[in-house]
């Protein structure tokens, strides 16, 4: 991986660690129901790990695609699905239903799991991973042929990893910001509509990694 | 459209909410008992600086006829910022109004002109059977959706009652939300503890029990609902029930506390049947971790006439109370009392909820009292204080004066009227008292009476929160 491979899924850990929706803001509630700081962090954990599930399903299924396909066919496969994905999000008004806030560590993972994957956080890695040329091979082949599964497959969890830790870094100090500092007053005015930006976002890169391919 | 920033209304935490901005204006549901005029959404003004403060300001009729408006209440609350299934980007702008005895639901858009709520969709009762059930009460946003409680069976079936669930968007019904009942049969009001995935149930009664009146052998034979239901709110099954014992009949509006942290509420019995003194109870989360109930109000009947009672109640001697509503201020700091039959609002600090103290009481009609309002000193007034809503700040409390159709012509048998007021909270102190600049009544009405009062941004009862 390059150091702008790297920075970029970084950033787009940041990015959804950012967002109230992929975990802080449970994590927050949860640390209000407790009253510690602690539990802020502790819940964190499931989160993250959801979230890095999701992503590392979506990483996963990429390179698995690149080991029997040219990493073209899967950068312009992944590419319209993203795009799809976005203008499904963007234009449904249904969102993520879940009841229930007493979760054990379990549940909270599998809550993360699928509010991750719902909202196309692992999709939205796609360019990056495709982008990344497999292990030993050239840049200027590295969009024509298959590669070795298990190097791939290793890529692919790096790529996880480097992703989930800036996520959960940038949700822990968030979380953590809003519970001692900020307060809950910061939900009213700085919450966004990010479910729209995130859209947009996955219909912009799926279009570009489509256009760049091509 | 989604919104950009999160709908204004909504507040994370109930102490937030206290500090919202006062309410310009309430929608109160008007029903024509004769079936003769369309039921109706009344829009009263409540801004105290506008020259039609206290007046009926808009009106909406609703296209059919029998409907009996009741409760209704917001597509979308404070509950949308609950971290679980967050969608703070909706906005509350629909008021979902179930017709109690025509089993319609419609839904009315106040958005564009607040002033003229416009119907957008109506949820015929055929839909509804498709959840199993008829006669829809209390409407509750929440996580999975609108939650609306059902006192009747579909298809003609007099129950069970339960719960139905509709579509956040579409306003479809989705189906009945009960997977396991357990050993709930009547239905009434519901709510819950939404952080602690807690449902909590009361029961009036199936619809046979209750659309031609109370029925007296039925009271006296202890046969309308007396215990209260707690469910999974996620699994959705049934944990315990709490029977208050067959002698407190009709356990009716729940109020649990607002803030996430507690797990305690308050419960309106209508009657006892042993000296027909009405109750108010608290549920609470006992050390074992099962709940236990006990009764922390009780307010005793008085002594009249037999001359000045009407027939449903001469044999008796007395008025009953009747505590018909119940409605808990969002810092959880009063508990507003309605004694319909002696015509009291009473007020109680319940900061220790346990041991509630009597803290203020207005007078406003009542059986044998009349009590009239300062507005109108010389017109004796029919009904009580009935439906109550407190504003979220606390300052304001709302009250409308009737109870049921078929029930409002046995206790009041020479008319019931229609008459709204505004109380004023002693904050500091306790103490409250009616508001002379307002008292919307009788022609204001255009004959219906006035039931459930929903103030514009949110009220006591009907947003709730994950955020203490």
């Amino acid at each position: 991986m390059s150091w702008l491979e790297i920075l970029t899924l970084a950033g787009l850990g940041a990015f959804h660690g950012l967002n109230p929706g992929m975990g802080w803001l449970f994590a927050v509630a949860i640390g209000l129901q407790e009253r510690s700081a602690l539990a802020v962090l502790r819940s964190l954990v499931p989160i993250a790990a959801g979230h890095a599930l999701s992503v590392f399903a979506v990483a996963a299924l990429v390179e698995g695609l690149r080991s029997v396909l040219a990493t073209r066919v899967v950068a312009i496969a992944g590419g319209l699905v993203m795009v799809g994905f976005g203008l499904w999000r963007a234009l449904s008004r249904r969102h993520f239903a879940w009841a229930g806030m007493r979760l054990t560590p379990w549940q909270l993972t599998g809550w993360s799991f699928l509010m991750s994957s719902v909202h196309g956080a692992g999709l939205m890695l796609v360019p990056v991973l495709v982008a990344n040329p497999p292990p030993g091979v050239h840049q200027d082949h590295a969009l024509h042929a298959p590669s070795d599964p298990s190097a791939l497959l290793w890529q692919g969890l790096a790529a996880t990893t480097v992703h989930t830790v800036a996520m959960v870094t940038v949700a822990g100090v968030i979380g953590l910001l809003v519970y001692r500092v900020l307060g809950l007053e910061v939900l009213r005015r700085a919450w966004v509509n990010l479910d729209l930006v995130w859209a947009v976002a996955l219909i912009g890169s799926g279009a570009a990694a489509v256009a760049l391919t091509l | 459209m989604p919104l950009w920033k999160p709908d204004p209304t909504f507040y994370p935490s109930p102490r937030q909410a206290v500090s919202a901005p006062a309410e310009k204006l309430a929608y109160v549901a008007a029903f024509d008992r004769a079936a003769e005029q369309p039921d109706a959404i009344a829009v009263l003004d409540v801004d105290e600086t506008s020259d039609s403060y206290g007046r009926v300001v808009g009106w909406t009729d609703l296209p059919h006829r029998g409907d009996e408006l009741h409760h209704f209440g917001w597509n979308a609350c404070s509950s949308a910022l609950c971290p679980s299934s967050p969608h703070p980007h909706v906005e509350r702008r629909y008021l979902i109004v179930p017709g109690l005895r025509s089993s319609r639901i419609y839904v009315l858009d106040t958005k564009d002109n607040p002033k003229a709520p416009k119907i957008v969709r109506t949820i015929e009762p055929a839909e509804l059977a498709k959840a199993g059930y008829s006669r829809p009460h209390t409407v509750h946003c929440g996580p999975e959706g609108i939650y609306v409680s059902n006192l009747g069976g579909a298809d003609g079936a007099d129950g069970p009652g339960g719960i139905a669930l509709l579509d956040h968007d579409s306003f479809d019904v989705l189906g009945a939300w009960e997977i396991d009942r357990g050993p709930q049969y009547f239905g009434y009001d519901f709510w819950w503890h939404l952080t602690r995935d807690v449902v909590v149930t009361s029961e009036w009664g199936t619809p046979s029990m209750i659309e031609d009146g109370l029925v007296g052998e039925l009271l006296l034979g202890r046969k309308y609902g007396h215990s209260i239901h707690f469910f999974d709110l996620r699994k959705r099954r049934h944990l315990q029930t709490l029977d208050l014992g067959d002698q407190h009949q009709m356990a009716l509006e729940l109020r649990p506390a607002h803030d996430p942290t507690k797990e305690y509420g308050f419960v309106g019995v209508v009657a006892s049947v042993e000296d027909l003194s009405a109750s108010v109870w608290l549920w609470h989360r006992a050390e074992s971790g099962d709940f236990a109930i006990r009764k922390v109000i009780e307010i005793p009947a008085e002594p009249a006439d037999a001359a000045d009672l009407p027939p449903i109640l001469q044999p008796f001697g007395a008025v009953p109370p009747l505590v018909t509503d119940i409605d808990l201020s969002v810092d959880d700091r009063y508990l507003y009392v309605s004694a319909w039959g002696i015509g009291k609002l009473l007020q109680y600090d319940v900061s220790d909820p346990f041991a509630p103290r009597l803290t203020g009481e207005v007078r406003l009609g009542g059986i044998v009292t009349r009590a009239a309002h300062p507005a109108a000193p010389d017109l004796a007034l029919a009904g009580g204080p009935q439906m109550v809503e407190v504003s979220r700040d606390g300052r304001r409390v709302y009250i409308t004066n009737s109870l049921y159709g078929a029930w409002d012509d046995q206790f009041y048998p020479d008319g019931v009227g229609a008459w709204a007021a505004r109380l004023d909270v002693d904050l500091d102190n306790g103490g409250l008292s009616p508001d002379p600049r307002f008292f919307p009544h009788g022609d204001e009405f255009r004959g219906r009476r006035v039931h459930q009062t929903r103030l514009q941004g949110g009220d006591a009862s009907s947003d709730s929160y994950c955020f203490p």
